[in-house]
């Protein structure tokens, strides 16, 4: 049976202690977040990268990724024919309409696209926000070396075949086929 | 000293008062609920941890638009904020901040005078909820009336108290006479003072009448810009005179540990703030009481405890010769 009055006391007794703890709030603009790493914050791009596969603008669930290129030709000294390259015209991405679920990033076979924790670019105009291939390039300063991988995870594919072709007998020399080597 | 000089001179310093230590109260207010909340509280406003917070918002509702609803009772509109703010400043002219002629007029009649005139704010509450013209003003008129007119019994009541026991209505008188021990004699009035106190004042847990996530603002929600500062003034004054009242007549106003001669209003002003910040404390933890509950804590907790204490404090009264 428990004392009247004795809920009010407990209720006083929390408030007096959140009273005397130091408060955990960063007051934002003076002081930086600390983001967790992998933050989404801006999509960088590295253009010497990009081949124009358009992966990443179909996979956009938005269609916010926009793409023009053309093909160049190349003389490479000792080849039968000119060799022919994608260039890049046109790289934009719509931040109003992005929903930086990081598709594209993913998705993307040549590393190009990259994460950055850069959220400061509100726009007064909404044009403004359509960053072009230039201001995608800008933000790849920002873009942090990737983190550690967890100490307590599986090893990475990559890690699993090279112990594994070490762990390997090394496989015994035949001596070459008769006839001419080539 | 020429009569008029000192009078000003008196009048002047509880106008003083009456001006500073609300706003004390309110930034008191802002920071420790947002410190019990797990906030900062005003941060940015003067600089300094947001000093000027309040000064920044008396500048906000003095430049605000004067808006009186189109069917609303003009003249009884207007007068409303001046009929709940006029009280407080009468009531603080007679609470001593220290011992001798600290005070701003020592009347013989000092506590009944208070009471009185604290009454009065009930007469406010009802007239902005009615002229209001709005329904949601008119409930949190309502209710309020019934809340002030039924804890003003044990108000009196516990003030009767610990006025038998001093054996004067003269608030110095009743702070002179006070001895440490009344802390226990009248405890039970002390409480049920300070509980119907808050009532009084519309504070939480008992601010049925404004009731901000129910009745928007209650018998308040009409008003803007200086109207509303007044009404918002009115609040923290009266939290000053209800911790003035309750240190002057049960903790022991200007009697303190040493020094009472030239630190005495020192001991009142740590008194009131250290009520003031019970008061505040109870708005950050309780949730609000409904009208019946608040009905019934009145009727049938308050005014038969106030009327044992009285009977207590008479028997002990004789007993002590």
């Amino acid at each position: 049976m428990s004392m009247p009055g004795e809920g009010l006391a407990k209720g006083l007794a929390v408030t007096l202690k959140t009273l005397t703890k130091r408060t955990t709030t960063q007051q934002y603009p003076d002081v930086e977040p600390e983001l967790p790493p992998r933050s989404r914050g801006v999509i960088a791009l590295r253009e010497e990268n990009c081949t124009v596969c358009m992966l990443c603008a179909r996979e956009c669930p938005d269609w916010c990724i926009y793409i023009d290129s053309h093909k160049e030709e190349m003389q490479v000294p000792g080849a039968a024919r000119a060799r022919q390259r994608n260039v890049l015209d046109r790289f934009d991405i719509d931040f109003s309409l992005c929903m930086y679920c990081g598709i594209c990033v993913e998705v993307c076979p040549f590393d190009a696209l990259y994460w950055s924790p850069e959220f400061e670019y509100a726009e007064y105009d909404l044009k403004d926000l359509l960053h072009d291939k230039e201001h995608l390039g800008e933000w790849m300063a920002t873009v942090p070396p990737p983190p550690a991988h967890d100490r307590h995870g599986e090893p990475s594919k990559e890690e699993n075949t090279a112990a594994r072709k070490a762990a390997q007998p090394p496989a015994p020399k035949t001596p070459p086929a008769a006839g001419e080597p080539r | 000293m020429p009569l008029w000089l000192e009078l000003a001179v008196r009048v002047g310093g509880v106008l003083v008062a009456f001006l500073v230590l609300p706003l004390l109260v309110g930034q008191t207010e802002h920071k420790v609920m947002a410190h019990m909340q797990g906030r900062l509280g005003p941060m940015y406003a003067g600089g300094y941890h947001g000093w000027a917070q309040l000064v920044a918002d008396g500048i906000k509702f003095v430049q605000k638009e004067d808006v009186v609803p189109r069917d609303a009772d003009r003249t009884v509109f207007r007068l409303a904020p001046v009929v709940a703010l006029v009280p407080y400043l009468l009531a603080l002219l007679v609470i001593p901040l220290g011992p001798g002629d600290l005070v701003g007029q020592p009347l013989d009649v000092g506590l009944f005078f208070v009471l009185a005139v604290v009454g009065v704010g009930v007469l406010a509450v009802l007239m902005s909820a009615w002229a209001s013209a709005n329904k949601y003003s008119l409930l949190g008129g309502l209710r309020g009336a019934a809340q002030l007119l039924g804890y003003e019994l044990p108000l009196v009541l516990a003030a009767a108290s610990v006025a038998m026991a001093a054996g004067t209505l003269s608030l110095p008188g009743i702070v002179q006479a006070w001895q440490p021990w009344w802390l226990i004699w009248q405890a039970p009035a002390l409480v049920i003072f300070f509980i119907a106190g808050v009532a009084e004042i519309r504070r939480p847990p008992f601010d049925m009448p404004v009731a901000d996530s129910e009745l928007v603002a209650g018998y308040m929600t009409e008003y803007t810009g200086l109207r509303f500062a007044f009404l918002l003034l009115a609040e923290y004054v009266g939290i000053v005179v209800i911790a003035a009242l309750t240190t002057v007549l049960f903790l022991g106003g200007w009697q303190g540990p040493f020094g009472d001669e030239y630190l005495g209003w020192l001991w009142t002003l740590l008194k009131v703030f250290a009520v003031a910040f019970v008061i505040i404390w109870m708005r950050v933890t309780f949730p609000r009481l409904r009208e019946d509950q608040l009905q019934r804590l009145c009727w049938l907790v308050l005014v038969p405890v106030a009327l044992g204490q009285l009977v207590l404090t008479a028997g002990v009264k004789v007993a002590l010769g």
